[in-house]
């Protein structure tokens, strides 16, 4: 991926913490769709049922995904579209920049799409000598600012509206006096600017949020309608897919479109949702490619306890309501994916070989709220703790301290004896560190509790020699 | 009606009050106790820390020794160690792929009950007869709350304690940020999410913060005690063991 910052969590997260501006705009702006989406979510009395649907079609659907995906590919083909498989980034951007390529333009508009932002089309096509536009206005302020997404569906949600304004007034050579930092004013210059982009540039590029294999329809869901001038005014659109986003039928559609736009936006429907089939002469544009992408997700299908991860419609309610991702934000995670979804899927799609990899399952304090809102079930928390598992397997061999200390506290479980034991020589061993009942600093990897913490003092009787001595053996 | 008690590691050894408080409380509403000595830990935190061999060696030994118990119900003073059981025992044979032990598993995952659900719940009580002259609030501890679905038990049982001023707390679904060792591999984090917790702790005026999870408590009282706020956490059953007469 090639978003992929190889810092550690923990190393980015204290950086991200260390800043108080940040933290403002994260938790305000995550405090308030919090409280929408638990309103919306509130009107619909069968929603838990509805999330039961929607995790049944996904599981139904990763059930079937080689016979569902060459059926889309015939149902595409059909209908006048072309079908492209990529199995990784490499392939994918090769795909993408001939099809550009072959219609001699130098600019492509594009729609916001995570998955391009996984392959690093925009950098791919550069190279190429095509500049590629974004056009959702987050998107646009993102890359104005060369900056990366921090957030699924709000990739600028860290920055404010003054922010915004220095930015614009820097990236369309505005005088400060004719620009203030409404939110009104902003969006007007964001669309002065993509109008004429729309208009003239001949090639867009999107992602997809659902591609059904009955009928080859693909469906963008967004809300600000410049989605929607890209894939109706170009003369060829490119739609690029992680394989994991096909659904079997079109009615699955209606479990999804209840689902998605109240976990994401917050809101009964989405302003746009755009759903095309093929190529229709003399309406929209007239060459139609679809490239379907791996890039790992093979791999991560075959993994029984991680493959939940796939089911994942990118709505982003998981990193709304994550403690964690509200302190330390998006790019802690070092990755296009951020919050927990990333903590679960980043991993699995690149492999736990790095140190950056190896620190997303443990950026979790795995207090469940993820799962609570997930609107297809996925368990993220026992996804993270079997993800944990998987790390502690890929370091064995080398010595560590953390290991060491458990595997030894796990033998002394294993003893009612030994603990017996141990839980006495804890009484010992405390002695220096324990003041008026509490122990308010310790040494090594303890101190990232005692910095902040006390810790209690180890109590002279257990509660195993209070029962011996006042009920008799048990 | 007789019950195990499966006390906890962490309470065994560091918070014996709450377990003598379990015992004292459950006697005094009708329960015969046994406390199996061979228990220690039911390996959550090898678990959330990814030694999942060594944590499939806890939970057998752990089924091991309260299969030998003929109690109709586990109870325990942990929200988190219950959801362990409850939650990840099974989850943790099923990707050993061992399904003997699994199935053994899921016996003992459906009579283990976390205390306050056990009163409420299956000796349907709400009114334990305590005394408890404070101002409380209640911190619902993550995997109550949400694994578990504790509910309101907690509260009913709360609401009906004498002498005690239940005091509302504010974001009281958010998770305080211990996360076991999450807490130490994730300080910066941690502690932020620690600051906030205590924030609306000490908004709430009270003078003792409760929950049915002495992790946590360790973890905000750890934070309370540190910046001398004078707010001091105790475990939900020792406010219920107390009565009138004891108090
Ligand atoms: S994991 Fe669930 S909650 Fe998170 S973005 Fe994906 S679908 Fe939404």
């Amino acid at each position: 991926m090639p978003f992929l910052n190889p810092t550690t969590y923990q190393k980015a997260a204290k950086t991200a913490l260390e800043n108080p501006q940040l933290r403002r705009n994260l938790g305000k702006a995550t405090t308030a769709i919090r409280e929408k989406r638990l309103r919306v979510v509130a009107e619909l009395p069968d929603w838990q049922q509805l999330r039961d649907a929607g995790a049944a079609i996904k599981t139904n659907a990763m059930q079937r995904l080689p016979e569902l995906l060459l059926q889309l590919e015939e149902s595409v083909q059909k209908a006048g579209g072309k079908v492209h498989w990529a199995s990784d980034a490499v392939e994918a951007n090769q795909i993408v920049s001939s099809i550009v390529k072959s219609h001699n333009a130098k600019e492509v508009i594009k729609i916001k799409s995570i998955t391009t932002d996984e392959i690093g089309l925009n950098d791919a096509l550069l190279e190429s000598g095509v500049v590629a536009i974004e056009t959702d206005l987050a998107e646009l302020i993102v890359q104005l600012a060369h900056d990366h997404p921090s957030h699924i569906l709000v990739p600028a949600i860290h920055k404010n509206r003054s922010e915004i304004r220095e930015l614009f007034l820097k990236s369309f050579n505005i005088k400060p006096e004719d620009l203030t930092d409404e939110p009104r004013a902003l969006a007007e210059v964001a669309r002065r600017y993509l109008r004429q982009k729309f208009l003239t540039v001949p090639v867009a590029i999107s992602g997809a949020n659902f591609a059904i294999a009955e009928t080859g329809t693909v469906s963008v869901v967004e809300s600000e309608g410049n989605g929607r001038m890209c894939l109706t005014l170009p003369k060829v659109l490119i739609s690029i897919m992680g394989i994991e986003k096909v659904l079997p039928e079109l009615r699955d559609l209606e479990v999804m479109l209840q689902l998605l736009p109240r976990s994401s936006t917050a809101e009964r429907m989405n302003p746009y949702t755009s759903l095309w089939t093929g190529v229709h002469a003399d309406d929209g544009p007239q060459e139609f490619h679809l490239v379907l992408l791996d890039n790992g997700r093979t791999k991560v299908l075959g993994d029984e306890v991680g493959r939940q991860a796939l089911h994942c419609i990118r709505c982003s309610a998981c990193l709304n309501v994550c403690p964690v991702y509200e302190r330390a934000g998006g790019h802690a995670y070092g990755s296009v994916y951020p919050g927990p979804i990333g903590a679960i899927l980043t991993p699995q799609l690149i492999g736990l070989e790095t140190a950056h990899a190896q620190s997303l399952p443990f950026a979790s304090s795995l207090c469940g709220a993820c799962y609570e809102v997930c609107p297809v079930k996925i368990n993220i928390p026992e996804i993270l703790v079997y993800l944990r598992g998987e790390v502690v397997k890929e370091k064995t061999g080398f010595f560590n301290l953390e290991g060491a200390a458990l595997k030894s506290m796990a033998w002394v479980f294993m003893d009612a004896k030994r603990y017996e034991l141990a839980q006495q020589a804890a009484r010992v061993g405390q002695i220096p560190f324990a003041k008026n009942n509490k122990i308010s600093s310790l040494a090594g990897f303890m101190t990232g509790w005692t910095n902040s913490r006390d810790l209690p003092s180890v109590p002279k009787q257990s509660f195993r020699d209070w029962w011996r001595e006042n009920k008799g053996k048990s | 009606m007789k019950i195990s008690l499966f006390v906890t590691c962490l309470n065994d050894t560091l918070y014996p009050q709450t377990g003598i408080a379990t015992v004292t409380l459950l006697e005094r509403l009708g329960c015969e106790i046994s406390f199996p000595f061979e228990q220690t830990c039911c390996g959550q935190m090898h678990l959330n820390s990814g030694y999942q061999t060594e944590t499939l060696e806890l939970v057998r030994r752990f089924l091991d020794v309260f299969e030998k118990e003929d109690a109709e119900y586990i109870v325990s003073p942990s929200g988190s160690c219950v959801a362990m059981i409850r939650e990840y025992f099974p989850k943790v044979c099923e990707w050993a792929h061992d399904t003997a032990l699994e199935t053994r598993a899921k016996v003992i995952a459906s009579k283990t009950l976390e205390l306050s659900e056990f009163i409420v719940n299956i000796l349907k009580l709400e009114d334990v007869g305590a005394y408890y002259p404070h101002r409380v609030t209640y911190h619902s501890s993550c995997h109550g709350l949400r694994t578990l679905g504790l509910g309101d038990a907690p509260y009913k049982l709360l609401k009906n304690v004498r002498g005690l001023e239940l005091m509302p707390l504010e974001n009281s679904e958010s998770c305080c940020g211990f996360g076991g060792t999450f807490a130490i591999k994730n300080p910066e984090t941690s502690t932020a999410m620690l600051s906030d917790k205590m924030r609306c702790i000490l908004n709430t005026k009270a003078n003792t913060c409760t929950g049915g999870d002495n992790s946590c408590l360790m973890h905000i009282g750890g934070g309370l005690s540190r910046m001398n706020t004078g707010v001091r956490t105790v475990h939900l059953a020792e406010i219920l063991a107390q009565t009138e007469g004891r108090a």
